[in-house]
């Protein structure tokens, strides 16, 4: 018995050794372009064509030189403006509307579900340009609001939150009822706490999402001031030429602080991803 | 409490707070996602510049020129290189690393960290990186090269490695999607059913081929619909990856929604780009169809 677990454990070391080889190259290819992202940003202009993969002369003035150049803070602030309204907004409307249609019987209930989930259908290039329309009437170019108000509630976070909300035991909700808990109280007190993991996933989904919105946000703002950040990036790097000193600050810029909050919700983000099978 | 319940059972009380609370949110998806699906449609029949008060109406006009337009056409095809060079890609890749992940024992929760860490960092950021590693002559990649011994390549300036060098970051951006999705699927296969093959003598081969895919098989689906759909809409890294984001050289690398978004953003012709909305529509319609029939028949084992 013995000699026949190590004559098994042998070769499986061999083969974890390789596996963890193949591991540790996959997560090479994965890492070195923020490495050479950030080592970029850092040289001296003169440096960048030099090949050397790390600078020599690590400089900050890179970050000081974009920062003079275009308003980046003010872009940072205007995507946590978005990102934030946004997701407050859905993770009250999402999850309301998948109570009601989880917990509550009244006529139009099927047909009012399945509208919902019909909407999911149609790309949202299809409707970029009847908003384009609208937004151009009403004034809402260059608004904070007109960046916002196609995802303020989303049809696949309605869709969710129903499917965690049918979870809710509606005797507890009874129960309350009967000690005068308000309508909306039964929502805002019973129910909401109890779908916390969901909402978590979602809320994260939802701003990480803003956060790296492209299409919509680079057609509805014109105006320098009111952009967001992926979309000012967009811009400056492609009048930047080839100073990619600076095109790799301003990137920097605009992944660093995401991956540090990647790194502190990793386990939830990566948890609600399995669970959810959504798309950031 | 009397007067607010005078003449409303209980039944009935319930079903207007549930009408009370649906009022926003039908509200929302009636005026800003159903109305506009409509009117993208009406649009598409008009001559419709938004700067010129007058649009004269079109019938199919602009989706006869769309099918007469060469660029539209070549679009068309970019997109449907870039699913079928991606999503397969994904798929392979991202198994294959999944089933890795599934056979460490240690690290596991770090590599999956690690391999997701693209796919929640900015796009345009993640193009521009990629733009620079691909640089003819200074690039690190044209660098590394010249080390091997291996000609110079033009990468995205090369009309015919262009669109190939983009799925690469398309491939490398969303793997750890992939991945992660793939190991919830491992790790939701009961590991009795691989005992009980491996003391009837099945390989790891035999147990992979006969167990694994066909139980992988909803995942695989799901992960091919999810893929084909994002890849039909690939825009942001075509934009920011080619010169002057006009999804060149030479239309090589131009996909459909820049086609769209070019149209009617840039020579503000939105008519002619709600048509070409409109084909989108369809395409994403008819390919999900498809392959939700296609796929479904298979899992029926």
């Amino acid at each position: 018995m013995p000699s026949q677990t190590f004559a098994r454990r042998a070769p499986l070391r061999l083969s974890s050794v390789l596996i963890y080889l193949m591991l540790i190259a996959g997560g090479l290819v994965m890492v070195i372009p923020f490495v050479w992202m950030i080592a970029t940003s850092l040289k001296p202009a003169k440096e960048v064509f030099l090949g050397y993969f790390f600078p020599l002369a690590p400089t900050l003035e890179n970050y000081a030189l974009v920062l003079n150049k275009v308003p980046f803070a003010r872009w940072y602030l205007n995507s946590l403006v978005v990102a934030t309204c946004t997701t407050l907004s859905v993770a009250f409307f999402d999850s309301l509307t998948g109570f009601v249609l989880a917990k509550y019987e009244f006529p139009g209930k099927n047909v009012i579900f399945v509208f919902i989930l019909s909407t999911l259908m149609v790309p949202t290039e299809m409707l970029v340009i009847p908003w384009f329309i609208l937004s151009n009437n009403l004034n809402w170019v260059d608004s904070y609001w007109g960046i916002m108000f196609p995802g303020v509630i989303t049809a696949f976070g309605t869709f969710l939150m129903k499917q965690f909300m049918e979870g809710v035991p509606s005797e507890l909700l009874d129960a309350a009822r009967m000690d005068g808990v308000s309508e909306f109280g039964l929502f805002w007190r019973i129910a909401l706490p109890l779908v916390k993991p969901a909402l978590a996933a979602l809320c994260i989904f939802t701003f990480l999402g803003n956060w790296n919105a492209f299409l919509w946000p680079v057609i509805i703002t014109e105006k320098m001031d009111m952009r967001t950040v992926p979309v000012g990036l967009s811009f400056f790097s492609g009048e930047a030429g080839s100073s990619w000193e600076l095109i790799m600050a301003g990137a920097s810029m605009a992944t660093v602080p995401v991956l540090i909050v990647f790194l502190f919700f990793q386990r939830q983000i990566i948890k609600g991803i399995a669970l959810t099978g959504l798309k950031g | 409490m009397a007067l607010r319940s005078r003449g409303l059972t209980l039944g009935q009380r319930r079903a207007m707070w549930a009408y009370i609370f649906l009022l926003v949110p039908l509200t929302f998806f009636i005026t800003i996602r159903f109305a506009p699906t409509l009117f993208a449609m009406s649009v598409s029949l008009f001559r419709w510049d938004i700067l010129s008060p007058n649009k004269p109406w079109l019938g199919l006009k602009n989706y006869e020129a769309l099918f007469a337009d060469p660029v539209f056409w070549k679009s068309l095809s970019n997109t449907l290189m870039y699913v079928a060079l991606s999503v397969p890609a994904q798929l392979v890749i991202g198994l294959f690393f999944a089933l890795l992940l599934q056979a460490a024992a240690h690290w596991r929760g770090f590599f999956r960290a690690l391999y997701f860490v693209p796919f929640v960092t900015s796009t345009v950021a993640i193009s521009w990186v990629w733009r620079w590693i691909y640089q003819p002559a200074f690039g690190p990649l044209n660098k590394l090269l010249a080390l091997l011994g291996l000609p110079e390549q033009r990468f995205l300036a090369s009309p015919d490695q262009a669109l190939a060098s983009i799925v690469v970051t398309l491939v490398w951006q969303g793997l750890g999607f992939y991945v992660i999705i793939f190991l919830a699927g491992l790790e939701a296969i009961p590991a009795d059913f691989y005992e009980a093959a491996k003391i009837d003598g099945a390989r790891t081969w035999d147990l992979f081929r006969h167990i694994t895919l066909p139980l992988l098989n909803p995942t695989i689906v799901f992960l091919t619909v999810i893929g084909t759909i994002n890849g039909i809409q690939v825009f942001t890294q075509v934009l920011n990856m080619s010169f002057q984001g006009m999804g060149g050289p030479l239309d090589s690398t131009k996909s459909l929604v820049l086609f769209i978004y070019q149209e009617g953003f840039k020579s503000f012709k939105m008519g002619y780009a709600a048509a070409g909305t409109v084909i989108l529509f369809a395409l994403i319609l008819v390919i999900t169809i498809i392959q939700l029939r296609v796929t479904t028949r298979r899992v029926e084992y």
